[in-house]
């Protein structure tokens, strides 16, 4: 058996070069499938891990818990319409969830920012001393806001780049110059440094910072006392950010009196959950291309039907011959069928090699981060296996079942 | 695959080689059935050279495919080497055409782009031998017809006579039964043509091989020891009669 599958691809290998146009053309369907496949799926996983990479700039680690909704009357605010946490809320966190390495807190609103006769809406954050440590930020000069300006809720600032572009001339140094934020006076103590767009698209650096104290007190102004806009919390590891988040809950739920049958009046969020949005956008797209691929994978295997129904034609005296001298309909069966899995299985081979091209050219010359799976190569590779198995069995079974006279006689 | 010792089947040398009992071959053309065999009954004994002759369309070609297991009987018994082979299926009749028949055709039926050696190793390959008693055997079978020189030469690069004799070789290297050959001179000039016959009577004459010939060529049915005449699917004429001697013996 092993002479006769031997000498069978040996033979199929041999009529493929006889026709080497023929077989090139016949296998292109099955290259590009291939190629486009791979090409593809690289685009596709190089665009997760960006995204990837992007959330763990964020703080993989990090908790947000927004307030929840309100309903009056039975009509439902939206989310963060509610005025439900509060700066209790933080402390109580850190001192009951011994995961958490850190607890902060901070309101926002869009407010006009002045530096001379310049002026510009930025997001004004009131936050805990904490919260900077939570998101990582780091200063490009200057530095952050500390325990002692939140207790004397000081007029002190933390500038983000793009705050700082559009308040400043360039080369004009920001930190220890003076703005106002609704008319109170502000010490610029440090400029953030740039941390670009975030996994949205939004712009992280357009933003300003000062003690949540002072605006508590002289900006934002408050509803209650200790209201906070939202609560940050960030644990050691990402891996315990799931067990984290339920002990939140539970403090949470405990904290607000809720009842087992009530729903949360809060929304716990994590940059996890944010940058699978994105991973499943990208996995979505990463699909559809995929799909399309696979559709010219299937033209490939039909112009390797067609191809070998031609040369099933063809050679219907030889295989009239085969039959004289004692081949079994199997044989010839499984001759067809090698030379069809030959013709995709080189096609595969070359549309793997073209795949990898595209995928660095791709990176090379469109600047896209690519990263070739040898999961991808493996399903493509099966796939045009499975191709070359599935198109050459109507022509194999087609060979198999000529009558032999007839055959023999066929000119 | 079988191994070639388990090829030796319920072999009985009291018996004949060739058994056919009233066979009938029915073809539907459109509306109308056409009798290629009528109640064809014959007997072929082992050593036997024998032609079967007869105008086209007297079922001469239909009793060949027949005996050569390519084709079965609408109704009647054939036993080949004592084994009732109209009662097998598709696979032990090509198992039977492997081990015990030979083909030579007309038109040689060569594999195309395929040298000599190849296309003689081709019914051992089927037979599943390992590579190289494959191509010990065709070398043999090839120097056998002459042709040792050229084991490696494409049909197109050979005369009409040589690919014959290569499809001689072929249809020996499985060292068959019976040797069918349909034809084997149709395309052959008179010089390759006494060629080939002589090979066959060798082979007939030093080697035991039943042959069975099919020609319209009275020249050529002068070989065999044994003449049919067939008409309209039925054997007309059985004669035995003195074979043509062979001028130059082309096989040693």
């Amino acid at each position: 058996m092993s002479a006769f599958l031997w000498l069978t691809i040996l033979t199929a290998f041999r009529i493929l070069g006889r026709n080497r146009l023929r077989a090139g053309l016949t296998m292109l369907g099955i290259i590009i499938g291939v190629g486009s496949v791979i090409a593809m799926v690289s685009i596709g996983e190089g665009a997760k891990a960006a995204v990837r990479a992007q959330v763990a700039s964020m703080g993989s680690n990090v908790i947000i818990v927004l307030p929840g909704a309100t309903t009056v009357g039975g009509v439902r605010g939206g989310q963060g319409g509610a005025v439900t946490l509060t700066v209790a809320d933080a402390l109580d966190l850190k001192k009951k969830i011994p995961l958490l390495v850190e607890t902060g807190y901070g309101k926002r609103d869009v407010m006009q920012v002045v530096n001379a006769n310049k002026n510009w809406n930025a997001p004004v954050n009131g936050i805990s001393a904490s919260y900077l440590t939570i998101r990582d930020w780091s200063y490009s000069s200057g530095g952050p806001i500390t325990q002692t300006d939140m207790e004397t809720a000081a007029r002190v600032a933390l500038l983000g780049q793009t705050v700082v572009e559009n308040l400043y001339d360039p080369g004009e140094e920001p930190v220890g110059s003076t703005i106002r934020i609704k008319n109170v006076p502000f010490r610029v103590i440090g400029v953030l440094a740039p941390k670009g767009q975030s996994a949205q698209g939004s712009d992280q650096d357009d933003i300003l910072f000062i003690p949540f104290t002072t605006a508590e007190r002289k900006v934002l102004g408050t509803q209650f006392l200790g209201s906070v806009g939202a609560l940050f919390a960030s644990t050691d590891r990402s891996e315990d950010l799931p067990e984290a988040v339920e002990s939140v809950r539970e403090v949470l739920r405990t904290r607000h009196r809720l009842q087992s049958e009530q729903a949360d009046d809060f929304t716990i969020r994590t940059q996890v959950d944010i940058g699978r949005v994105q991973e499943d956008a990208s996995q979505t797209l990463t699909a559809m291309m995929f799909a399309i691929a696979s559709i010219s994978l299937v033209v490939g295997g039909i112009g390797i039907m067609n191809i070998l129904l031609v040369s099933v034609t063809e050679r219907t005296r030889e295989i009239g011959v085969r039959m004289a001298v004692g081949a079994t309909r199997r044989h010839i069966l499984m001759q067809f069928l090698i030379e069809a899995m030959t013709l995709s299985l080189v096609g595969g081979v070359l549309g793997i090699v073209l795949g990898v091209l595209g995928a660095r050219t791709t990176t090379i010359f469109a600047g896209w981060p690519t990263i070739i799976s040898p999961q991808a190569i493996l399903v493509a590779f099966v796939f045009s296996v499975v191709i070359g198995l599935f198109f050459g069995l109507y022509p194999a079974n087609k060979a198999a079942h000529l009558n032999p006279i007839e055959a023999l006689r066929y000119e | 695959m079988k191994s070639d010792s388990e090829a030796v089947l319920p072999h009985d040398s009291m018996s004949a080689l060739i058994e056919c009992q009233d066979l009938w071959k029915v073809y539907r053309a459109g509306d109308i059935d056409v009798q290629a065999l009528c109640a064809v009954t014959l007997t072929i004994q082992r050593g036997e050279m024998i032609a079967i002759m007869g105008a086209s369309g007297s079922g001469k070609s239909t009793l060949m495919n027949i005996l050569g297991c390519l084709d079965a009987p609408t109704k009647g018994r054939y036993r080949l080497n004592g084994v009732e082979v109209s009662a097998l299926g598709q696979d032990a009749l090509a198992d039977i055409r492997n081990r015990q028949i030979g083909f030579v055709f007309q038109n040689f039926n060569l594999i195309p782009r395929t040298n000599a050696l190849e296309n003689v190793q081709l019914p051992l390959f089927y037979r599943g031998l390992s590579l190289k008693e494959q191509r010990g055997r065709a070398a043999d079978a090839l120097a056998r017809v002459g042709l040792a020189e050229r084991v490696g030469h494409h049909p197109a690069q050979l005369s009409g006579g040589q690919q014959q004799r290569v499809a001689i070789a072929r249809a020996l290297v499985a060292a068959p039964a019976i040797l069918l050959a349909d034809e084997p001179t149709g395309n052959l000039d008179t010089d390759s043509s006494r060629d080939i016959m002589g090979i066959l009577q060798t082979l007939n004459q030093q080697d035991g091989i039943t042959i069975i010939l099919v020609t319209h060529e009275t020249d050529i049915a002068r070989y065999a020891s044994r003449q049919l005449l067939m008409k309209d699917g039925q054997i007309v004429r059985d004669e035995r009669r003195a074979t043509r001697p062979v001028n130059e013996p082309v096989v040693p």
